[in-house]
């Protein structure tokens, strides 16, 4: 049952996390890449949000299965060696410096959120 | 873009990223993190996640063969997109900080971040060495 609570939760992550990419990277003409930005801090806001839920099936499913698919690492290093290799550093740096102090910006702002609802 | 030539991209997505997090939850299971231990088995799965990316990149952009067009989403944007995640790596930073020892949160913060990066580079290079001496035996 657990596994299948992960497995139904990263099937809607993961196509969530390809069409939101598809539909951020049509609207910019940028090289930076703000699809993946913006999954991974959504994804991080969500997942603080989680930490005032208890049951640990919902955990599974929204936590470890939509959120861990929704959010990817692997893409935001591919992404920033991609902008390194092309001569873009600067961006390469700002993907760096910006998902990270968004994303625990917005896990942050996720965690007390759920402790001021709670 | 229609429906139709969409929909098998987004069925092998879910299928590939459903696989992904199930590899990375059987991880989390074989090697379980206690409560504020250091998150070993998701910067691996994180690291390992970015090595294969880099080396299925290269396979699939710098080749001259055309591979399949669903190995990119299924492999990349599903399996390893599944497979790695922010989110958690975001949550526990923000539990390692928040722990009263911020030296340990700012080590996985940056530690996971370089090796990341060193994987992706290392996958990229190791998949371009393969690539360049079949070219060369052709």
């Amino acid at each position: 049952m657990n596994w299948l609570l992960v497995v139904v939760g990263a099937a809607v992550g993961a196509p969530l996390r390809h069409l939101t990419d598809r539909a951020v990277q049509a609207r910019h003409d940028s090289v930076f890449p703000w699809g993946t930005f913006t999954v991974n801090v959504v994804g991080s806001f969500v997942l603080g949000l989680l930490t005032g839920v208890a049951s640990a099936q919902a955990q599974l499913l929204l936590g470890t299965g939509l959120c861990g698919a929704l959010t990817t690492y692997s893409t935001f290093s591919y992404e920033t060696f991609r902008l390194y290799e092309n001569g873009a550093k600067g961006y390469a740096a700002l993907n760096v410096t910006g998902s990270l102090a968004a994303g625990l910006g917005a896990v942050w702002l996720g965690v007390e959120t759920a402790a001021g609802l709670g | 873009m229609g429906l139709r030539k969409e929909l098998p991209v987004v069925a092998v997505v879910a299928a590939g990223g459903a696989l992904g997090a199930a590899a990375r939850y059987g991880a989390g299971l074989a090697r379980p993190t206690p409560s504020g231990a250091f998150p070993w088995t998701i910067l691996t799965v994180n690291v390992t996640g970015c090595l294969l990316l880099g080396v299925l990149m290269v396979l699939l952009t710098e080749t001259t063969s055309a591979p399949h067009p669903l190995i990119r989403p299924f492999l990349g944007t599903g399996f390893c997109g599944g497979f790695t995640t922010f989110s958690t790596y975001g949550l526990d930073t923000q539990r390692l900080l928040s722990a009263g020892d911020p030296a340990r949160g700012l080590l996985y913060l940056g530690g996971t971040l370089l090796a990341a990066l060193a994987a992706v580079g290392a996958g990229v290079a190791l998949a371009r060495a393969v690539v360049r001496g079949r070219g060369r035996r052709a």
